[in-house]
C-alpha cells in the first residue's frame, strides 16, 4: 500500500511563497514551507529546545528558529551550526488537487 | 595575526570553553588542546538550568554542548574537576589545585562568572540557595513542590525564570526586588512592568522597592526581614542578585581587569599569549564603540568562536549586537542591543497583544529591540540596530509593514 502514509495536512491555498505554516497531526508538529511555489515539509519542533520553527524566520531556503537563532536548510533539514547539533527531519510532500499531502513514516 | 600555537590551554570548561575547543578543531587547528574545568560535567549550556532542567523536563545530558566522547574523539584533553589556582605568565604555565602544572603556548581564559552572594545576616543559612550550575539547579528542583514557600530575592532573569518554574510546580512564590521594576538592569521600565504583570497574573507575590535586610530561622521556617520592617516566611530562599566575573586568577597574574578581563575585539588580553572569552570578559565591541561585559548565551557562543579562530591564526574581530533571551511561562522575551540611554520607544503592537516588538530609539535610530513571542522579528531588528540608520517611526510602529522590508530599505 504505497499510498498508505500520505496524509492531507493543509489546503494548497493556505500558504504563499516565502511563508511557513505550522500544522499539528496528532502528536506530530510539522512545518510546511513554500519556496518559490514548491512545498517542503520538516518537523516543526527545533532540534535544540522547544520552539516551533513556523514562528521563525524563513530566509530564502533557510529557516531560522525564533528562540535562539538556530538555522536549518529547509530542503534537507541540515542544521547549520551552533546551537544546533542535530539535523531536522524532513518529509516527502505532494500536492493533490487542492490539498498538500505529507508522507509520514 | 598571532602564529598558531602548538599547545592551546583553555581554562574554564563552561559554554565558552567548550565552544572554543570545538571551534579550534573545526577550523583545522592541529596542535594540542587541553581543556580544564572546575566542574564534574563536560561543557554545557546554562539557560536550561533555570528553565527545562529545573522543571525536570530534560535530563542533565541534554544541556551538554557535546557528548563527553566528543572531546577524546577530537583529540581534546578534557580534564574535568580540576581547578586552576595560578597563572605563571613568564613561564607560560598554569598551576592546578592538585599541584600539577600545565604549560601552554597560548592560554584562553573562559572562567565565566559566579552568582553574587547575599551579604546580610543569615545569608549563610543552608536553605539560602543560588543558581549558577547543574548542582544548584538539581538542588533547587528538590524544593519545588506544591505548597512549598519560596522567596526569591532579586527580580532579574534567573530569579524570575525560577519563579515561573516554581509556580508551575505549585509552589507559593514571593519575589522581593529592591528596584521599582523587575529587570531594571537590562530593560526599559515598560518591559519590566509587562513582566511584573505576567508574574502577578501567574500568582507570584511580586514586591518591588523592597530591600531585604536579614534572614533568620524561626520554628523551622525562614523569616526574611525587609528594611520597612515587614517579614516574609519561606521554606527556602533563592538569591538571584546578579553575577560576578571570575577574574581573580587573571588579576593575580597581572592582566588588565576592570569588572571583567579586559580584551579587545579579538579576545586579546594585555598579554599577547593570553586570550579570554565569555562572561569573564570586558571586551571591546566595535559596533557599539565601547567595552562591555555581557552575561549571555550569544556572547559565550559567538565570542568564543571568534576568539578561537583568532587563536588558530584568523584575523576577524567579534562584532555583534548583544542579544539575550529569557523564557518565562509562555513568554519568550528577546532583547537586542545594550544602549546606555534612549529617547523614546516605538511599539509594534502593545503589551496586551499576543506578540509585540518594541524598539528603543535614539536620534531616530533603533538602538535596542525587545520581542515578546515575536522571535521572527529579531533577526531583522538586529540588522537594523547593527546598521544604525534612521527609520521612520510611523512605519516602524505599523505592524503591517514587514520588518524584513524595513530592514532592507534602511
Ligand atoms: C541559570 C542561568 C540561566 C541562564 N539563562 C540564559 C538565557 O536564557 N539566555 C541567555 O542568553 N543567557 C542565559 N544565561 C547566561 C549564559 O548561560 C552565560 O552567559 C554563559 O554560561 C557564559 O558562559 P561562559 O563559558 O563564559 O561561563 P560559564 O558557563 O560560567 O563557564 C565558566 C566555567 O569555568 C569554570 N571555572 C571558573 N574558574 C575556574 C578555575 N579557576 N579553574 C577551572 N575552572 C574554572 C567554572 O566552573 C565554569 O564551569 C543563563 C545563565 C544562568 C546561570
Ligand atoms: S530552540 Fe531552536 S535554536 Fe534553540
Amino acid at each position: 500500500m504505497a499510498d498508505e502514509n500520505w496524509v492531507t495536512v493543509a489546503k494548497r491555498s493556505a500558504i504563499n511563497p516565502g511563508d511557513v505554516l505550522g500544522v499539528t497531526l496528532g502528536e506530530r508538529e510539522i512545518a510546511l514551507y513554500d519556496l518559490d511555489g514548491a512545498i517542503y515539509a520538516t518537523d516543526n519542533l527545533c532540534t535544540h529546545a522547544f520552539a516551533l520553527l513556523s514562528q521563525g524566520w524563513l530566509d530564502g531556503e533557510i529557516i531560522e528558529c525564533p528562540l535562539h537563532g538556530g538555522r536549518f536548510e529547509v530542503k534537507t533539514g541540515k542544521g547549520l551550526g551552533p546551537p544546533i547539533n542535530d539535523d531536522l527531519k524532513t518529509y516527502p510532500v505532494r500536492v493533490v488537487g487542492e490539498d498538500i499531502q505529507v508522507k509520514l513514516d | 595575526m598571532n602564529v598558531a600555537a602548538r599547545h592551546i590551554l583553555i581554562v574554564g570548561a563552561g559554554h565558552a570553553g567548550g565552544v572554543a575547543a570545538a571551534t579550534l578543531r573545526q577550523t583545522g587547528f592541529t596542535g594540542a588542546i587541553t581543556l580544564i574545568g572546575g566542574e564534574a560535567h563536560p561543557p554545557y549550556e546554562r539557560p536550561p538550568l533555570s528553565k527545562e532542567l529545573l522543571a525536570g523536563a530534560i535530563p542533565v545530558e541534554k544541556t551538554y554542548l557535546r557528548p563527553l566522547a566528543f572531546y577524546t574523539e577530537n583529540g581534546i584533553a578534557f580534564r574535568p574537576g580540576e581547578t586552576a589556582v595560578a597563572i605563571d605568565r613568564a613561564a607560560q604555565r598554569v598551576e592546578l589545585a592538585n599541584g600539577d602544572t600545565v604549560p601552554y603556548d597560548a592560554l584562553l581564559l573562559t572562567l565565566g562568572a559566579r552568582a553574587r552572594r547575599l551579604a546580610l545576616p543569615g545569608a549563610d543559612h543552608p536553605r539560602v540557595l543560588y543558581l549558577r550550575d547543574i548542582v544548584d539547579s538539581l538542588a533547587l528542583r528538590e524544593h519545588l513542590n506544591t505548597g512549598a514557600r519560596i522567596a526569591v530575592i532579586g527580580a532579574g532573569f534567573i530569579g524570575l525564570e525560577a519563579a515561573a518554574v516554581a509556580r508551575k510546580h505549585g509552589a507559593a512564590v514571593t519575589v522581593l526586588e529592591v528596584q521599582r521594576e523587575p529587570l531594571q538592569r537590562v530593560c526599559a521600565p515598560e518591559i519590566g512592568r509587562f513582566m511584573a504583570t505576567l508574574h502577578r497574573r501567574n500568582g507570584v507575590n511580586l514586591r518591588t522597592g523592597v530591600a531585604v535586610v536579614a534572614i533568620e530561622e524561626k520554628g523551622g521556617a525562614l523569616e526574611i526581614r525587609t528594611a520597612d520592617g515587614e517579614t516574609v516566611a519561606a521554606d527556602i530562599v533563592l538569591a538571584g542578585i546578579g553575577a560576578q566575573p571570575n577574574v581573580e586568577l587573571a588579576h593575580a597574574a597581572g592582566l588588565a581587569v576592570e569588572d571583567g578581563i579586559v580584551t579587545d575585539e579579538f579576545g586579546r588580553t594585555s598579554d599577547p599569549n593570553v586570550f579570554a572569552a565569555g562572561d569573564v570578559t570586558r571586551h571591546f565591541n566595535p559596533l557599539l564603540g565601547r567595552k562591555l561585559r555581557l552575561e549571555a548565551w550569544q556572547n559565550a557562543q559567538n565570542q568564543a568562536m571568534a576568539v578561537a579562530k583568532v587563536m588558530a591564526g584568523g584575523d576577524r574581530p567579534h562584532a555583534e549586537v548583544p542579544w539575550f533571551w529569557t523564557d518565562q511561562y509562555d513568554v519568550n522575551l528577546q532583547i537586542a542591543g545594550a544602549p546606555k540611554r534612549w529617547d523614546d520607544l516605538v511599539w509594534r503592537g502593545g503589551p496586551d497583544d499576543k506578540a509585540f516588538t518594541v524598539f528603543a530609539m535614539q536620534d531616530g535610530k533603533p538602538v535596542a529591540a525587545t520581542t515578546m513571542n515575536n522571535g521572527r522579528e529579531m533577526r531583522p531588528a538586529r540588522e537594523m540596530i547593527a546598521r544604525g540608520r534612521a527609520v521612520d517611526p510611523a512605519r516602524l510602529a505599523d505592524a503591517k509593514v514587514k520588518l524584513q522590508d524595513l530592514a532592507r530599505e534602511t
